[in-house]
């Protein structure tokens, strides 16, 4: 089973060796891992991907909160919440077979970013599987490279995962 | 006041109520070391042979306070000693304060002198670790270390401090000792409901952890039983939990707890389980574990809520707030059919007991039992001896059995021992065997050098037992590296480092060994020589269950 847990923590160096040591310790397996930013200077935003039973994410939810910067830590509901992911992809292509994959990339919505004497490069945004729909459609074609994001997770509506001003800064970890 | 860094360590760890911290000098803590010399009207240092020797100091010094540890070490070599004793800490949840001298910032990551990753080495043995970059947030760092080292479920927390940090100067404003987090409340539904199922229950079992211990709230366990006509069954962390003299108090548990424990506890058809976690050793099969019972787990720790057994009724909060609700709350009742039923399994405990005058693992155990007062220490190191201990002691006291649980480090009993002397000012005994006692012997001289009341007792059966005994059931007597052919003559030895040493070989010389050792209020070594093929009974193998146990 994928979960896709969004984690609030605070914005400091060596956080992320903490959350990707306690996969590792647990026996967790991450699948994507993205990290950043967030509205609040003193937080950063992780999502990650990591497949498991329930009670495996069970155990992942609990073990991430016992961490001394996390602050919160949810499960997103896929029907609820707003999934994406960035590829950028540069395939090699010239004439006859160059219109056929800028055709996909316009079918699949893309964006040209690059072009050179060769290759192109495309851009990308989506939830995983259109991106795997258009990789398994483009691949015949020579990918030259590719590179992802990972998953990146926001709720729908307008309750948001973290009220950082209103009782962040006075809360303390105990466990 | 405007201070310089070290200065506010002094500080801090004053206004903290620290007395003792224990520690090995070196090139990165050499300021703070001139603040100690500075601070010894207030602050004792106690040097050890060894910086794993103050990590297990420290964390003995907590276990028989209930105070948090301190320990002291310098960057690299010293910072990695230290693991091994925080792991130790860890496993076991014991709070302890870690200060590591690190390089000056500047030099972090350039592979100087004496550098190592302290942060990252500390991450998987601490609850958390604190890098401290600027002179600013150390006053505040320091706090917070102790106060998330004993809120919620306790544990070890390492701050580092590089040597810039440690000499810069800022305005230091005194405060007063950190509060812990208040815990969690138990949810009062929750609580009704294991109320209920305890008076519907006939068979009541109480299954006792480390947390209790570290809850503080072992006045509870034996009212609680006598109340519900309950019997005690205790994980190792746990078994101080009730006066093992007791009749309801059954032993430990698990691989090799008593028979009627662990037979007890297959039988329940109710367990009240508190502060424990329910670990492969202490449960062997899980499926199989008190598999006609209702289990309630209490617990601080939301994480061990799910983690190795799911238990039918989870209740998340303070112990002994648990604990007095629902002692205050169930009926009074006797199960006189539960009473027959777990005398017979007692009976059947002590079919196999043979007196004898020459050394055995349980007359040792027991001849010095005789001896010690209701609150005398007892350390031990790890391996046959560590669950003879367990077995056969009977502890009277919470706070006075001192073990290497969790991790199991041999080694751990010397720095444990020297730990609880100094925090309680009480004789203690170190039970150890002559494998665990060569890993760490060198703190001898700590215990020598700080005049302490500790009597080391050594199982020496020149063996590596439990492992010996483990290749004798499970490899074919294949004895690889567990016979000793050593040559150590363990009295010289004490002689050597300033100890008084005896040997035993029958009960009458061991008899007027601890006479002589217990007259000192100095360190003493006695070396019983004991059978070298004695097995640890009962046992049961790894995931298996009452069924597999082999008891003879």
């Amino acid at each position: 089973m994928k979960n896709t847990l969004s984690i609030v923590v605070t914005n400091q160096p060596g956080v992320l060796t903490r959350i990707s040591s306690l996969f590792s310790q647990r026996d967790f397996n991450i699948d994507t891992f993205t990290s950043g930013k967030t509205e609040d200077d003193d937080y950063a935003r992780i999502t990650i991907t990591a497949s498991g039973d329930s009670r495996k994410k069970d155990q992942m939810i609990k073990q991430i909160s016992k961490l001394y910067d996390v602050k919160k830590v949810e499960v997103m509901q896929p029907e609820n919440t707003i999934l994406r992911e960035l590829l950028i992809v540069k395939v090699s292509a010239s004439g006859e077979k160059l219109r056929e994959i800028l055709d996909a990339a316009s079918v699949f919505r893309s964006k040209v970013v690059d072009m050179s004497p060769g290759s192109v490069c495309i851009e990308i945004t989506g939830e995983t599987s259109k991106i795997d729909a258009f990789l398994n459609y483009i691949k015949d074609y020579g990918i030259l490279e590719y590179c992802r994001t990972g998953l990146i997770a926001v709720q729908r509506g307008k309750q948001c995962l973290f009220e950082h001003k209103k009782n962040s800064k006075n809360e303390t970890k105990t466990a | 006041m405007l201070l310089t860094g070290c200065e506010i360590i002094m500080e801090v760890l004053a206004e903290q109520g620290v007395d003792t911290v224990f520690g090995y000098p070196g090139g990165q803590v050499l300021n703070i070391y001139d603040a100690l010399y500075k601070n010894q009207h207030r602050i004792k240092h106690v040097l050890t042979a060894h910086e794993q020797g103050a990590s297990h100091a420290a964390d003995g010094y907590s276990r028989a306070s209930g105070k948090v540890g301190v320990c002291i070490a310098t960057s690299g070599p010293g910072a990695t000693n230290l693991m091994t004793g925080l792991a130790t800490a860890h496993a076991d949840s014991i709070p302890v304060v870690a200060i590591t001298g690190n390089v000056p910032m500047e030099l972090i990551g350039t592979d100087s002198f004496q550098e190592v990753d302290t942060i990252g080495l500390s991450i998987p043995v601490t609850k958390h670790s604190f890098l401290v970059k600027s002179i600013d947030t150390l006053a505040y760092t320091l706090r917070e270390a102790f106060r998330f080292a004993k809120s919620g479920r306790p544990g070890p927390v390492l701050v580092d401090i590089p040597k810039n940090v440690q000499v810069a100067k800022t305005e230091y404003e005194p405060m007063g000792e950190v509060e812990k987090t208040p815990d969690i409340s138990p949810d009062k539904d929750l609580l009704d409901e294991a109320v209920k199922l305890i008076n519907n229950c006939k068979k009541p079992v109480i299954y006792c952890g480390g947390g209790v211990i570290n809850g503080n709230c072992s006045e509870y366990i034996e009212p609680l039983a006598e109340k519900c006509g309950a019997y005690g069954v205790f994980s190792m962390m746990g078994l101080t939990a009730m006066d093992c003299e007791n009749p309801r108090h059954l032993g430990m548990s698990g691989m090799h707890g008593r028979y009627a424990a662990t037979k007890t506890l297959t039988q329940a058809d109710l367990v009240l389980a508190a502060g424990v976690r329910f670990t492969e050793r202490a449960t062997g099969n899980k499926a199989k574990f008190a598999e006609h019972a209702k289990i309630i787990h209490l617990d601080i720790d939301p994480a061990e809520h799910g983690k190795n057994i799911d238990a039918d009724l989870k209740i998340l909060g303070n112990l002994k707030e648990s604990l007095k609700y629902i002692f205050e709350n169930i009926d009074e009742k006797s199960n006189p059919q539960w009473d027959n039923e777990v005398e017979k399994y007692k009976a059947k405990e002590n079919e196999n007991r043979v007196e004898t005058n020459a050394l055995m693992p349980w007359n040792v155990i027991e001849t010095v039992n005789k001896k010690t007062s209701d609150d005398t220490n007892i350390a031990t190191d790890v391996g046959q001896h560590q669950m003879w201990v367990a077995q056969y002691y009977k502890f009277k006291k919470p706070r006075t059995h001192l073990t290497s649980g969790g991790l199991g480090t041999m080694g751990y009993g010397m720095g444990a021992a020297i730990g609880a002397c100094l925090a309680t000012k009480r004789r203690t005994v170190l039970f150890t065997g002559d494998g665990s006692f060569g890993m760490n012997l060198n703190e001898l001289a700590t215990a020598v050098s700080q005049n302490l009341p500790l009597t080391v007792v050594i199982l020496n059966n020149n063996r590596l037992g439990m492992i010996r005994q483990w290749q004798s059931l499970f490899f074919d007597n294949h004895f690889m590296a567990t016979v000793l052919d050593r040559k150590t003559d363990f009295v010289k030895l004490a002689d050597a480092f300033g100890a008084k040493g005896y040997r035993a070989e029958n009960i009458e010389e061991l008899n007027s060994a601890l006479d002589k050792a217990f007259a000192l209020n100095s360190p003493c070594v006695i070396d019983c020589i004991i059978p070298n093929d004695e097995n640890v009974l009962p046992m049961v193998p790894p995931n298996g269950s009452v069924e597999n146990m082999i008891i003879k």
